[in-house]
């Protein structure tokens, strides 16, 4: 990406036509639609991914290809976050933006123990209730609750990390360290980019990592992954117009459709073994496996194809973007935090609610369409009371919006 | 007279149908997880030749069950026999050696060693080894695990008999706290490096809670299911033993 030069003229913005749609961020005021929309498809596959496997799960984009939810949902935030934070800073200094963004990452901080306590209560249940015979060597994993005094500690240090609870951990890492990723790219954009592409690649080389308890790593490692935050930030700052030329050229259009059907491919080697026999061994060696925790290349890769071909099948002004039907998905994307923390509840309550009632096809599909309604009800309940609060207080109403635009209420 | 016939089919099918259920648990396993690419020849050999199969099961604490019969019932008692009943006229021998809470590589340290202090006659043809929970439950770096696995497997081979890997359980209930999916992939992937066989567990009693021969999600288990299963693991595993072992067992039964 830091080849991308800066010798694009507004003549060519004008001669290409899908520069148009590319041409981001928005003018002041005015909403990215389709950052919205796209990071609240992302929270629901997220949550769809976190529930046991069902017919909708075959609607999520990880089974089509290398990148899934999570990649959209840090470069949306990435993307987000830095530009409204960096208006901020422009408005009112490093300081006062810093500590904006620490605010920020103290809510998410709250939300993540939160979602720990629910947890705790549902596994302490599950440990206390569940004896099978078959996996009693499985229910080891709940030793932990036999030193809370340990695992609460640790959890509150955010090391000791259970399954489906790491997006909100590596999304407070990378927020703590945004007030300097701004600050840099307002000043040296290319070189903010290099060197987190520079730290992707130590990362690589030298295998660093963070610890986890009561051992292991954690599952997303925020040395690699801070690679699509500062993307999508970079992005925001100006390098998606920068980009426009490459990305309307019909050679990049035929590469990423190239990579995509590649990825879809191998995809489908997964789901289908018998054609594993078609996939070269030389291939298969190198490949695999593909690694998510340190947010491997082909994933990237992957996600960056996805997007480019997005944004230019789906322009800024698409009046589809105003459809009632797209708008509970939209709702979602602009109180992303909220909607996050509620589906990562939600998929708790949906296996507790399949384990207890009952199993079956059926009930799976209910469980996973009843969480998409709750989720886009409680986000219609967001955006009214932000419209009745902004009602009484206009002066708060441009703060708000900003903080709304990052992806929840301040 | 034709109403007596109609009475006589119906109470046939009355008696049949109970009869049928007897025949133990419907647990078909479609055939793609059963074939394989990887034989084990010399499985292969011992059952042409010595007309004697020693099996030894290494793994950790899903390869047993609990109780006073749990030895019996697990699996690889399970896969002795349904092995006996497949291969007419072949001594089928299955051993295990579990070592309970041990991650594949601790399990692994020891691989040389324990095949070269067996006595001549208990040599195993054929080593199944069950892995990966404890792995997937200590969360593991997965790097560590492929070494592991690459290590134990050129260590048994190297000690002789055939290797085959057994990956991990399917378990619904627990798929918010045990993240299972890279240790799978690993075992995948270090299987078709080394060329032997897979028996794809995970996949296997997927597809079992699947089409609803087994509720693997509710909390109501009793000791029943669990021996159930083993049953229909054992079974399945003495498919694909002899399906990888290019054996038709129909030759051996008329050699005799």
């Amino acid at each position: 990406m830091t080849l991308v030069t800066t010798e694009m003229t507004d003549q060519a913005v004008a001669k290409a036509p899908a520069a148009k749609a590319v041409a981001l961020p928005v003018a002041a005021g005015e909403r990215e639609l389709r950052l919205d929309l796209f990071r609240g498809m992302a929270l629901w596959l997220i949550f769809i991914d976190h529930l046991p496997p069902n017919i909708l799960t075959w609607f999520t984009i990880r089974n089509y290809g290398f990148s899934d939810a999570t990649e959209i949902f840090i470069f949306i935030s990435g993307y987000t976050a830095a530009f409204v934070y960096s208006r901020a800073m422009l408005d009112r200094g490093f300081v006062v933006a810093s500590a904006r963004i620490f605010k920020r990452v103290w809510q998410i901080y709250v939300a993540h123990v939160f979602l720990f306590t629910i947890y705790l209560a549902e596994i302490s249940y599950i440990a206390t209730r569940f004896e099978n015979p078959l996996y009693a060597e499985e229910m080891g994993i709940l030793d932990f609750l036999k030193q809370p005094d340990v695992t609460i500690v640790q959890a509150l240090l955010l090391k000791f990390r259970p399954v489906n609870m790491d997006v909100l951990p590596l999304y407070i890492v990378l927020m703590i360290f945004l007030p300097g990723i701004i600050w840099l790219m307002q000043r040296k954009a290319d070189l903010a980019l290099s060197l987190s592409v520079l730290l992707y690649a130590l990362t690589w080389q030298f295998d660093w990592y963070l610890p986890a308890y009561p051992n292991g790593f954690w599952a997303f490692n925020p040395f690699a992954w801070q690679l699509l935050f500062v993307f999508g930030a970079w992005c925001a700052l100006g390098g998606a117009k920068r980009m426009a030329r490459i990305l309307s050229s019909r050679i990049t259009l035929w590469l990423c459709i190239g990579y995509l059907v590649f990825a879809f491919c191998v995809t489908l080697t997964w789901h289908v073994p018998q054609l594993n026999i078609f996939m070269p061994r030389w291939l298969e060696s190198w490949m695999y496996p593909i690694n998510k925790t340190d947010l491997d290349v082909l994933r990237f890769v992957h996600f960056l194809a996805l997007a480019a071909i997005t944004v230019r099948v789906l322009p800024k002004d698409w009046p589809g973007l105003r459809s009632p039907w797209l708008r509970p998905v939209i709702r979602c994307g602009q109180h992303s935090l909220e909607i996050f923390c509620l589906g990562v509840f939600l998929a708790f309550a949906g296996h507790f609610v399949l384990a207890e009632v009952s199993g079956g096809a059926w009930m799976h599909f209910l469980v996973s369409v009843a969480g998409i309604v709750i989720m886009s009800a409680a986000a219609w309940l967001f955006s009214w009371y932000k419209s009745e609060i902004g009602k009484g207080d206009k002066r708060a109403k441009s703060a708000d919006a900003d903080a709304d635009l990052a992806g929840g209420g301040s | 007279m034709r109403a007596l016939l109609v009475a006589g089919l119906f109470a046939s099918v009355l008696m049949a149908a109970p009869a049928r259920a007897e025949d133990g648990p419907g647990c078909t396993v479609p055939a793609y997880l059963l074939t394989t690419e990887s034989p084990l020849p010399k499985v292969a050999n011992a059952i042409k030749t010595k007309k004697r199969l020693d099996i030894l099961v290494v793994g950790s604490g899903s390869s047993a069950l609990p109780g006073s019969d749990g030895a019996n019932m697990s699996y690889p008692a399970r896969l002795e026999s349904a092995l006996r009943e497949a291969l007419a006229g072949v001594t089928v021998n299955v051993r295990t050696d579990l070592r309970p809470k041990k991650t594949a590589a601790e399990a692994a340290q020891g691989f040389g060693q324990m095949i070269d202090k067996l006595p001549a006659d208990q040599k195993p043809d054929l080593v199944i080894w069950q892995t990966g929970t404890v792995d997937a439950i200590r969360a593991v770096d997965p790097d560590d695990f492929r070494a592991a696995l690459d290590s134990g497997v050129e260590a048994l081979q190297k000690a002789g008999p055939d290797v085959l890997l057994m990956n991990l359980q399917y378990n619904p209930r627990m798929e918010t706290m045990l993240s299972v999916g890279p240790y799978i992939d690993t075992i995948r992937v270090v299987a078709q490096q080394h060329e032997v066989p897979i028996f794809d567990r995970f996949s296997i009693m997927r597809h079992w809670s699947d089409a609803g021969d087994f509720d693997l999600f509710g909390s109501a288990h009793g000791y029943g299911m669990a021996k159930r299963v083993h049953d229909c693991i054992g079974r399945s595993l003495a498919a694909m033993v002899v399906e990888a072992s290019r054996i038709n067992p129909a030759e051996l039964r008329i050699q005799r």
